[in-house]
């Protein structure tokens, strides 16, 4: 097994060079996705399902819920989206609960490509990182120009992370290479002059590739082509993340890690509300990868109501009673 | 002499096994006399040895039978029945000879055996929809229930019903797959041997059906206690071997059916069939 | 992979949902009684050497009490219009999920095993098979045994303590279902779930005699089975006593079922689905602690992904939690009794002894109790005796082959014949091997699946009869086409 390095340092390059055999042409491409693995949908849903069972409790449990509030992208994706709402969403995330300061920040805040510069200037030095979602979100029907020109204005206005969509309509197609040099380029959009780069998500809106099979050959084409994270969703479909694709993706990164040596994140997102559910992520995390993805380097949450579901349960743990909508903040 | 007193060719009775006609490995007969005690025949004194190489030729043809067709196989027993019945006068006449029985009683009893090759023969590609099942299980999977045959059977046939009651016990056995190795009537085996020469012009594969005459007792307990043998039919047992035989067949826990009462011209359903078949149940996850 | 982030806090099921007596007498005829000659044993929860209750240990006496009483209860029960007696069991059915948290606290406390599968596995299918039987009752005519078919009268049970209710539901459910009535023997070690199901008897109005329970060692298992006045036998155990219930019915009228031990074969192709297989195989050998008798306990795995199939298992079994079967995260609990420990032990020091190498994580254990770590043979031939003996705990052995055809082979190369599994994503080659296996069960793409409606039980030295659906009613009926029942 190689020693592991991050996808978005600057050894990786090297590593997916290693990897450049399978991506020479569409028909190599294909060849290689084709020959992953299969997943059994009944067997990974019931592995799901049984790590969904695990009780946490107590002291896990409140470890667990500051472990959630750090790596949530605090997101705001809507058309009625203005400054004023986005600076309220950057003061949330940034201080969650004003009645307490122990509360962590979130990892960051994910806004479309014109609120980047509004959500810079509301985070400034925070520590809490700007991401843009790109490329034609969340449909991603767009020719290939405008997407590049979409992400490379993100960048420009401050953006750290980008969220891309993929292709669906290529990937399911079987066009994959087309998906794969596409990823790549908008990988290279995410550059900035100084060399350093926006960390890229991959978004497959994997209820729209509505196979097992399909989200994991996806897992490996975003990868090999460069991705940083692998995300599962718009939130703007009617399926979004759902604890057995996590789980699969995690198994993806899992793997890539085993056979390129290059470190991958993670990031369900659209429908994850509950503290429940957060916890249920963040067991599959810990029993698919451990420690090394723990972190909000590794491993996010889109989601929005989701936080003050979390601040709900942490009143409860720190003062024994339940708590109410009234004392969290809407925004 | 006359044209009509022509001295007869007398037959030399030989066992069937693995689709060959041996003689004894004992080299020994006994005489089979008819009811009046006039000498028939001499029969073959089957051993232990004679029982061991029939059980490794019932086990070599198992594979073979068991994995045919539902339909060939049917297409087969329904070709013994066809045999039998031009060779129907033979087996009459020995029939009565052995049995005591008047001509008439013989004929119905040939014509009732002729029949049930037929009739089962028939059931070869349908017990399976009346012993199988598709389970309606509480989860996404597909589950399949499914009769396999047992395996290889000795059959210890009917001592008195020396012919419709050998063919009761072996078309169920092999009908669904499975290989025998039958010991005849002690006392009337000689349609049980003759059945042999028909089965060895039938299309029925060698190994499949073996025949064995001599002591029932002598030949059963081997059988019985061999580990390579997967059930055993004690209908041609008295209650004192049946005993000792099925105590026997514990020890590689044999399916064992017991000797019991049984008017061998009434239908006699499925028990038979099912007595020697294994149920498979196989499931698969249902999913994209 | 480490897990020192996110440590799990315990997670204790309470056990004071349970109010277990300090003794229990025997269920004979509706009444709890002391066993005629007052003699006792001890029952001790697997993971704390804890006393539970002290139960009385029927004696020769005792079960002939239970057979006389389950005689009388016959004529009645068995005259019942069959929708009567669906009735009582339907009423079974609901009062163990009313009362399934605690039976399933009880169940892990006196067996060992974690409560995430008492709770999600035992009791729902104890629950799940009265409710299937109770739905036969009134339908038998319709089941393929003949136009009347009738019970056989007296049923004798004894089952095992690796699935105590739930063997004892697999037992009860059908023989009432079909008209018999029965005297059950919980195994010495487990005897405590049987005795509630007694108080459940009692709740739902079942007649009295109908249902006996009679605690107690292999002595009073042996007097059941041997016992004149029963007319059938069900046992669920070892190979061994399996054959010495054969021989000991051997000449009467007593119909019989077995089912027995196992040697399944966990077959792997390269093209499986391998996450998904790892879960198969870690399921197929370590749920229940291994003591299953349908256990996958050989893997078989294709030579080319052998060694990537080891890995993911070796990894996948470092994440198995040993420990309080009562703590909701437990994957792997107690062994169930110091015997058996005993025997595992003994086969997994002969594997080692054999060349074969031994692996398992590094887990603690507590200090108390029974226990024994996941543990994994490679370089295991079929000549070794872990794969050819049954374990009947979480040790799994290692083999590999080249071809199909090579699978099949030492797939069948056992005695034995419950269960196997299979993993490829080609549907023929699943079809092709489903039709090859010897084996009662199995199970493609998937392991150890229960189901009331289906069928269980094995080939060869597995045993005879299938309890389960359709078919295990056939057990419990002298329906008229056996031979052996004319």
């Amino acid at each position: 097994m190689p020693t592991t390095v991050p996808a978005f340092g600057n050894e990786a390059a090297d590593r997916l060079a290693s990897m450049a055999d399978v991506t020479a042409s569409d028909a190599a491409l294909r060849r290689f996705l084709h020959g992953l693995p299969g997943v059994d949908a009944v067997g990974l849903q019931a592995r799901a399902a049984t790590l969904g069972t695990r009780s946490i409790k107590t002291t896990a449990k409140a470890n667990a819920i500051d472990l959630a509030i750090s790596m949530i992208d605090l997101t705001t994706l809507e058309g009625a989206d203005t400054p004023g709402k986005v600076r309220a969403l950057c003061a949330k995330g940034v201080n969650p609960d004003p009645t307490d300061r122990s509360v962590p920040k979130v990892a960051a805040i994910c806004v479309y490509p014109d609120m980047v510069a509004t959500a810079k200037e509301a985070l400034g030095d925070s520590g809490v990182n700007v991401a843009s979602v790109a490329t034609a979100f969340p449909a991603g029907r767009a020719a290939l120009p405008v997407k590049l020109a979409d992400t490379r204005d993100a960048v420009e206005a401050g953006a750290d992370e980008i969220d891309m969509v993929i292709d669906r309509g290529a990937f399911l197609c079987g066009r994959y290479l087309e998906v794969f040099e596409e990823i790549k380029a908008v990988k290279e959009a995410c550059r900035r002059a100084d060399g350093t780069a926006a960390h890229l998500k991959v978004i497959f809106e994997t209820g729209e590739l509505q196979t097992y099979d399909n989200v994991r050959r996806a897992s490996w084409l975003a990868m090999l082509a460069g991705g940083d994270f692998i995300k599962t969703s718009t939130g703007k479909v009617a399926v979004n993340a759902t604890p057995p694709v996590t789980l699969l993706m995690l198994e993806a990164v899992r793997d890539f890690r085993d056979a390129v040596g290059v470190q991958v994140g993670v990031k369900p997102a659209g429908g994850i509300r509950t503290t429940k559910d957060a916890i249920k992520y963040l067991v599959m995390v810990n029993e698919t990868l451990g420690d090394e993805w723990l972190t909000a380097d590794w491993f996010r949450f889109g989601a929005s109501s989701l936080l003050n579901d979390l601040l709900m349960q942490r009143h409860k743990l720190s003062t024994g009673r339940y708590s109410g909508p009234d004392y969290v903040t809407v925004d | 002499m006359t044209a009509n007193d022509r001295l007869s060719v007398f037959k030399t009775y030989k066992l069937f096994v693995g689709g060959k006609f041996p003689r004894s490995e004992s080299g020994r007969v006994y005489e089979v006399t008819d009811a009046k005690g006039t000498w028939l025949a001499n029969a073959p004194l089957s051993s232990r040895k004679d029982a061991r190489d029939a059980v490794v030729a019932a086990r070599k043809a198992f594979a073979g039978w068991s994995a045919a067709t539902a339909y060939n196989r049917g297409q087969i027993l329904y070709r013994i029945a066809e045999m039998l019945e031009g060779r129907r006068d033979q087996f009459v006449t020995e029939v009565a000879a052995g049995e005591g029985l008047s001509k008439a009683k013989a004929t119905a009893q040939v014509d009732a055996a002729v029949d049930r090759w037929v009739w089962y023969a028939g059931w070869s590609d349908k017990v399976a929809q009346i012993a199988g099942s598709a389970n309606p299980v509480a989860g996404p999977f597909f589950n399949l229930s499914t009769p396999e045959p047992t395996g290889v059977v000795t059959v210890l046939a009917p001592q008195e019903s020396s012919f419709l009651g050998l063919v009761s016990v072996i078309a169920p056995a092999i009908v669904t797959g499975n290989t025998v190795v039958v010991v005849a009537s002690e006392k009337s085996p000689l349609p049980a041997l003759s059945l042999g020469e028909v089965l060895a012009t039938s299309d029925l594969p060698g190994g499949v059906v073996n025949v064995l005459s001599g002591r029932t007792a002598e030949i059963a307990a081997p059988l019985a206690a061999h580990q390579d043998v997967n059930a055993i039919d004690l209908t041609g047992a008295g209650a004192d071997l049946a005993k000792d035989l099925e105590t026997a067949a514990a020890d590689n826990l044999k399916r064992v059916v017991r000797p019991s009462v049984t008017d061998w011209l009434a239908d006699p359903g499925t028990g038979r069939m099912l007595s020697f078949l294994e149920t498979k149940t196989v499931w698969h996850p249902i999913g994209v | 992979m480490k897990n020192t982030v996110f440590e799990y806090a315990p997670a204790p099921e309470s056990r004071a949902i349970v109010d277990i007596a300090p003794s229990y007498g025997l269920f004979i005829d509706g009444e709890f009684a002391d066993a005629s000659d007052g003699k006792v044993f001890k029952t001790v929860s697997p993971s704390s050497e804890e006393v539970l209750s002290e139960v009385a240990q029927a004696s020769t006496e005792d079960v002939d009490r239970a057979v006389r009483a389950a005689r009388r209860a016959f004529e009645a029960w068995s005259a019942l219009p069959g929708s009567e007696r669906a009735k009582y069991l339907f009423r079974i059915a609901r009062i163990i999920q009313e009362r399934s948290r605690e039976l399933a606290v009880l169940e892990s406390l006196d067996n060992g095993k974690p409560i995430r599968e008492s709770r999600d596995a035992d009791l729902p299918l104890v629950a799940a098979h009265f409710f299937y039987y109770a739905g036969w009752a009134d339908k038998l005519p319709y089941a393929g045994f003949g136009s009347n078919p009738r019970p056989l009268g007296v049923a004798g049970q004894v089952i095992p303590w690796n699935f105590p209710l739930l063997m004892l539901a697999w037992k009860i459910a059908p023989a009432l279902a079909a008209g018999n009535t029965v005297v059950l023997k919980p195994a010495e070690t487990t005897p405590l779930s049987a005795l509630f199901f007694a108080d459940i008897c009692r709740q739902a109005g079942l007649p009295k005699g109908v249902v006996n329970i009679i605690t107690g060692d292999g002595s009073t298992g042996a007097a059941l089975v041997g016992h004149e006045g029963i007319d059938k036998v069900a046992f669920t155990g070892s190979t061994e006593v399996g054959k010495a219930i054969a021989r000991t019915v051997a000449g009467t009228d007593k119909k019989v079922t077995l089912e027995l031990g196992g040697k399944a074969a966990n077959i792997v192709f390269d093209d499986a689905p391998i996450d998904q297989a790892v879960e198969g195989i870690v399921n197929g050998i370590f749920f229940n602690q291994g003591h299953v008798c349908c256990a996958g306990s050989r893997l078989l795995v294709q030579e080319s992904v052998a060694d990537e199939v080891l890995e993911s298992l070796k990894r996948r079994m470092s994440t198995l939690r040993v420990g309080d079967p009562l703590d909701k995260n437990t994957d792997i609990g107690a062994i169930n009794s110091a015997e058996q420990l005993a025997r595992i032990r003994e086969l997994a020091d002969a594997g080692e002894a054999e060349g074969a190498e031994r692996w398992a994580p590094s887990c603690e254990l507590p200090d108390s109790g029974f226990w024994f770590r996941p543990t994994v043979f490679t370089g295991v031939t079929q000549a070794h005796r872990i794969a050819r003996e049954e374990v009947f705990g979480p040790v799994l052995s290692v083999l590999t082959f080249r071809t199909p055809a090579e699978a099949v082979e030492k797939a069948n190369n056992t005695p034995y014949g419950l269960s196997a599994g299979i993993w490829t994503e080609k549907g023929s080659r699943i079809l092709w091997m489903a039709d090859q296996l010897r084996a009662g069960i199995v199970w493609a793409n998937t392991f150890n699946k229960f189901d009331p409606a289906s069928p269980f039980g094995g080939y060869k030295e597995s045993g005879y009869g299938r309890e389960g659906g359709r078919h295990g009613l056939e057990a419990y009926l002298a329906s008229n086409p056996k031979a052996s029942e004319k």
